[in-house]
């Protein structure tokens, strides 16, 4: 124990008791980043900061809304007007569910470019996708909560897809709901869901993404292994601690984040109608059904591909695949390389048709289907497996030309 | 830094460019919150014209005289109509829903959200679209809900309105619309300001912390651009030694 103890006062007391200092040291001082992190490298970061502004204007939200079929609708608009800075805790959390998930799928898109995913890190991939599987749920659940017919309606279909799945569905779907029409029974699980249980299984991931990130190390734009060059100190050569160098480094990068950030919550919080949604501002009701039911932007791309699958359940079905593909990713890619700097052109070219893709279906989500739009959601939806496809018969049979990855990370 | 703008703009345009549709032939009315006098006005003419049959309950007439700059006192006098309402109460008048039910055959929509559920220009055009129909119980029909069941309360302002329909296709939408000379108190321009007035008001009720937020962003952003530009600098100093 002795050996680790730096310093007498409070500090020794402390560690001779709990790793305070080794913890400090193993994952913040002494934790060696590769030197040639890029703009992608961002965002990492910034989704743990989104996680703690979520957490924290939860906790001020939960004291003054209230959760019932009478009240939710009305105590959200008391927070917009009778509680002080209400307004303010209440957009930035309606801002910071949308800011998440662009975060996030940048963040995931960075792996993609990088070769993240491979090996040594399919587990730290593997966390990554359990949080963004919880994430979707927390998002989900908590969208229900301001009780608009966007709220109401919404959950109502995503929750009817339940229904869908032979013998069991009838029955799940109405588990879930626990009423037969959603209602205020569905609305109080999903706000005990929404504050407690699953920001708990977040937060409990999050831990093991970044302790499972610090046991293999960071990968980085070169996909170079910086520990195969250690000095004789064994600190790798093109390591840096990150802090201080990565912890001032981010706070450029918060800074920037906090600006886009600000102009939302001050100038456009509803985003034209993309975050908070214009049917959301009439009280749930369930005897009119709104014209067109659209879900959330970050949602759109895989109800897009729902809607593509003339059969329900057949939809389901391609729309949990689309996620659950993801899990698969390290074992579909047997690439040599990691990065995209050094790997073949048809990854390339391929990666962008999957970004494409992407963005292409979330616009079609949020639109009301018309012939065309569906027949363009298929092509959207089989681009999206396609990558897929495409990246393990591309790396498995060893069709793709590398070219050689530097001894070193270049600047 | 090139490459990281591009990429921002890749992430933001499609999302501007996808919602700003919709709307049809709406009017603007331009709105704005930092407006005072112009929302006092209409705080008038909705208390006087559309609060017989209309709520808004979710503000408070104390928070219209904090927020508009007026006198309690005045806001009393002009604003405040039903008997045994305290200056805290929310705008809600004395009819009942039964009451509504009997005599517009619907329910009277409280208005306290429309400007955010339908926009400013839903409010804007429907009032000045009412036109002259004989077929309707009320005299009137109106372009934004056809068929509406609610009578044009601002005839005396903006007088006859008869739509003008393209010759030959009379049963269809009217493409104009005409004033009869002489039958409102007000002329076409004034009547076109008294309705941006309701329809500015509704709006700050719709989101009255809108132009406290609009003041307070500048601020805002004003401190995190220093914040960016000092971590900027940190940083740079801090990488000196890096190779």
């Amino acid at each position: 124990m002795s050996e680790t103890r730096t310093s007498g006062g409070l500090v020794g007391w402390i560690d001779d008791r709990f790793p305070m200092t080794k913890m400090w040291r193993e994952h913040v001082s002494e934790y060696y980043a590769p030197k040639n992190f890029n703009f992608w490298y961002y965002f990492g970061s910034l989704a743990l900061l989104t996680l703690v502004i979520q957490v924290v204007t939860g906790i001020f939200l939960t004291m003054n809304y209230v959760p019932s079929d009478a009240r939710a609708f009305q105590s959200v608009e008391y927070i917009m007007r009778d509680v002080q800075w209400g307004w303010l805790i209440r957009y930035i959390h309606t801002t910071g569910a949308s800011a998440f998930f662009i975060v996030v799928y940048l963040h995931m898109f960075r792996a993609l470019l990088y070769g993240s995913h491979q090996k040594p890190r399919e587990l730290l991939w593997l966390f990554g996708c359990l949080i963004f599987l919880a994430l979707m749920a927390e998002a989900f659940m908590g969208y229900m909560l301001p009780w608009g017919q966007m709220s109401y309606w919404g959950a109502q279909v995503i929750i009817s897809l339940f229904g869908t799945i032979p013998y069991i569905g009838p029955d799940l779907a109405q588990w879930i709901r626990g009423d037969f029409v959603v209602s205020e029974i569905t609305l109080n699980r999903f706000f005990a869901l929404h504050v407690v249980a699953v920001p708990l299984v977040i937060i409990f991931l999050v831990v093991a993404h970044i302790l499972a990130l610090h046991e293999v190390g960071s990968n980085n734009p070169d996909g170079v292994d910086i520990k195969k060059n250690k000095d004789e100190n064994g600190v790798p050569k093109d390591g840096i601690p990150f802090h201080p160098y990565y912890t001032v480094k981010d706070l450029v990068g918060v800074g920037v984040y906090f600006i886009l950030f600000s102009v939302i919550v001050f100038y456009l919080p509803e985003f034209f109608g993309m975050f908070i949604e214009a049917p959301n501002f009439e009280k749930a009701n369930p005897q009119v059904t709104p014209d067109h039911i659209a879900p959330v932007w970050y949602f759109a791309a895989f109800y897009a591909m729902l809607r593509g699958v003339p059969d329900a359940f057949g939809g389901v079905v391609v729309m949990g695949t689309a996620v659950l593909i993801l899990f698969v990713l390290p074992w579909l890619d047997r690439g040599k390389v990691r990065s995209i700097r050094y790997r073949g052109l048809s990854y390339k070219v391929a990666l962008t048709l999957f970004a494409l893709s992407f963005v292409l279906l979330t616009y079609l989500g949020t639109q009301p289907p018309t012939t065309v739009y569906t027949m363009l959601a298929r092509l959207g939806t089989v681009v999206y497996f396609g990558f897929f496809v495409f990246l393990f018969i591309y790396t498995a049979f060893g069709l793709e030309k590398t070219k050689p990855v530097p001894e070193r990370v270049t600047s | 830094m090139r490459k990281i703008l591009l990429m921002l703009t890749l992430v933001v345009l499609p999302a501007v460019g996808w919602t700003a549709g919709g709307g049809g032939d709406r009017l603007d009315p331009e709105v704005d919150p930092h407006d005072k006098a112009s929302l006092q006005r209409g705080a008038k003419l909705f208390a006087n014209y559309c609060m017989a049959c209309h709520e808004a309950e979710l503000i408070r007439y104390n928070r219209i005289a904090n927020d508009l700059g007026l006198d309690e006192d005045l806001v009393e006098q002009y604003l405040m109509f039903k008997p045994d309402t305290q200056i805290h109460d929310p705008m809600t008048n004395a009819m009942t829903e039964a009451d509504a039910e009997q005599w517009f055959g619907v329910p009277v929509p409280d208005l306290s959200l429309t400007a955010r559920r339908h926009g400013p220009g839903y409010i804007y055009t429907f009032l000045n679209r009412f036109y002259v129909d004989e077929e309707s119980p009320t005299g009137y029909n109106n372009t934004v809900i056809e068929g509406t069941a609610m009578p044009h309360v601002l005839e005396t302002l903006q007088g006859r309105q008869k739509p003008v329909y393209e010759e030959g296709h009379e049963d269809e939408a009217p493409v104009d619309f005409e004033v009869e000379e002489g039958t409102g108190s007000m002329s076409q321009a004034e009547y076109r300001a008294a309705t941006r007035d309701i329809t500015n008001f509704l709006d700050y009720v719709a989101e009255p912390v809108k132009a406290q937020r609009q003041n307070l962003g500048v601020w805002v952003l004003l401190f995190f651009a220093v914040f960016t530009v000092l971590a900027y600098f940190l940083k740079k100093e801090f990488w000196k030694d890096v190779h």
